[in-house]
């Protein structure tokens, strides 16, 4: 019987891993070998399937949506922890928000962003419309890893600060923000990774343009929707492998980043 | 005096930033409702949910989403009989079976695992598992079944880790009284510290519900998109977001209004089993 027990369970995770395995494994088998210069080329063409203009995409994405989302979330963070009576009903407000917000699927975003940003604000498809939308979407994840990283410091380190004469600003600037930065920046990480892999929310915000966005007002396609057009068309499958490739390694450093991250956070703490 | 000032409104901006989520879900309402109520109103409740004909180009057309809404309810509760056992009993063996040098190597697979974007899942989807269903079943090998292997697969990370922190939640005392009493390891935690954690385990169960209802990219490639009432696990479905993404890009007037109206139903259902999950929260803090 408890052999049973035992064995249904090894198997069980055996099967969550060497789906996991099995999954990168091929994707990077197939992949590695489609990966040719030609594919790096500056302009797309229906000959060459360039994903180098989504990569720049990708990354003017990335590099917007955090500049919108990162100070919202650490500042959100810092008034549930710092300044918030802790039941308060703003700040049951915001939970619950926030845990709604998480649980939307992407498509809704996306057909939100197609509403308001797109249409009612009149913004196109572009880079913006693009960047507010996934904003919002990373935006509960930015706000709950950085008020777990800031609720992790010590309060003595706050009162030692106040005891010295420091005022709350400088406090929460000072004291408070160096130690919980690694915290933050693994949820900034891990977002960054969910900006990379969206689809769904992009579509009909970002747009499908093949070319590199000339400006915030500019339509583009990031890797991810770049795989989701190889795929549906499906004449260029090497293409498609290639694509996947590039976005699983982004995903492995991602992670790997946000992991050594959460562990010098929780080692810096031990050590104290 | 300066920095006085400085502190009150460096603190209404932190209160300002603290609103814009609020902000957010309240607009995401407005829009998504205003979006698709008026259409629904025009077009019959009735009607749009639970007609089965989807005809958008008949004239008159016709606009019934009971195929999409069983769609969607199919490939879930196949994504849910073949990923929550196997999700909680990973659960299980990294909270209670594993040594902690190989835990070290999994939790951050478990991440890495929610963090592979869904249309590589759903690329990897459609290159080796349906040509396997092909084989197996025949047909085209999009279909339910395969749209619930894929979607099995893309919840387990949401169950294991919910369901690990249950699991570990559960007092040492369970443990340690029931092999007190005579049990073995397996049978302490089988019979006791898993039902312990049956409220933890059910919300992850939950979100994994909501996790595969709401997937889009990664259905579209392998579920076969047939706008039909589902006619056998071996057949195409069609589910409703894959629905929205199919036509919104041509969609006019009418008919991307009624898509429109099929995100709204898809929202109510997610906010219903968002606030499912926040009510069985709070019941087991409380507890």
């Amino acid at each position: 019987m408890d052999r049973t027990i035992r064995s249904i369970i090894r198997i069980s995770t055996f099967i969550t891993f060497s789906t996991l395995f099995f999954i990168i494994g091929y994707i990077l088998i197939k992949g590695i070998p489609s990966l040719d210069l030609s594919l790096f080329q500056l302009e797309y063409t229906t000959e060459n399937v360039s994903l180098f203009p989504a990569m720049v995409t990708t990354l003017m994405l990335i590099a917007l949506t955090l500049i919108i989302a990162t100070p919202i979330g650490i500042f959100t963070a810092f008034y549930l922890v710092e300044y918030a009576k802790k039941d308060s009903k703003i700040v049951e407000a915001i939970r619950i928000a926030t845990e709604t917000l998480s649980g939307i699927p992407s498509i809704v975003y996306g057909l939100f962003g197609m509403l308001f940003f797109v249409i009612r604000l009149n913004f196109k498809y572009s880079l913006l419309a693009g960047a507010l939308t996934v904003g919002i979407m990373v935006l509960p994840l930015i706000i709950r890893t950085a008020e777990e990283a800031l609720l992790s410091v010590d309060n003595s380190l706050r009162e030692a600060s106040f005891g010295l004469g420091a005022g709350k600003l400088r406090t929460i600037f000072r004291i408070v923000l160096p130690v919980a930065m690694p915290g933050i920046l693994s949820g900034v990480i891990l977002s960054i990774g969910r900006i990379v892999g969206e689809t769904a929310a992009l579509m009909f915000t970002l747009g499908t343009a093949t070319k590199i966005p000339e400006g915030l007002f500019s339509s583009g396609r990031t890797l991810a929707l770049h795989m989701y057009v190889l795929s549906t068309e499906g004449l260029n499958v090497n293409e498609s492998y290639a694509t996947g490739v590039i976005l699983l390694l982004v995903v492995l450093i991602v992670n790997g980043l946000s992991t050594l991250l959460s562990n010098k956070l929780a080692k810096g703490n031990e050590d104290e | 005096m300066k920095s006085k000032s400085m502190e009150s409104i460096m603190k209404t901006i932190f209160f300002i930033s603290a609103t814009v989520s609020i902000i957010a879900i309240v607009l995401i309402c407005i829009f998504i409702f205003a979006g698709g109520v008026p259409f629904i109103a025009e077009y019959g409740l009735k009607d749009f949910l639970l007609g089965r004909e989807w005809q958008p180009s008949d004239t008159p057309a016709s606009f019934g989403i009971l195929p999409m809404i069983m769609g969607s309810i199919y490939v879930t509760i196949g994504a849910i009989i073949l990923g929550v056992p196997i999700g909680i009993l990973t659960a299980t063996y990294l909270a209670k079976f594993c040594n902690h040098k190989v835990y070290r190597f999994l939790k951050p697979c478990i991440n890495l695992m929610a963090g592979i974007p869904s249309i590589v899942y759903g690329f990897f989807a459609l290159v080796v598992l349906v040509p396997i269903i092909r084989d197996i079943f025949g047909g085209t090998g999009m279909n339910i079944i395969t749209a619930s292997i894929l979607l099995g697969i893309m919840i387990l990370p949401t169950i294991v880790n919910i369901s690990e922190s249950a699991i570990r939640a559960v007092p040492q005392s369970y443990y340690e009284g029931s092999i007190a009493l005579g049990a073995s390891h397996e049978r302490a935690i089988i019979s006791v510290v898993l039902p312990a954690a049956r409220s933890g385990i059910l919300s992850s169960v939950i979100l994994g519900i909501g996790r595969a209802i709401g997937e889009t990219m990664a259905v579209i490639l392998v579920a076969g998109n047939q706008a039909r009432m589902p006619a056998g696990l071996t057949k195409g479905v069609r589910t409703l977001t894959t629905n929205i993404v199919m036509e919104m890009a041509y969609a006019a007037d009418e008919h991307r209004q009624a898509l429109i109206a099929t995100a709204t139903v898809l929202f109510v259902f997610i906010l219903i089993i968002n606030g499912t999950f926040l009510i069985i929260k709070r019941r087991a803090n409380n507890g």
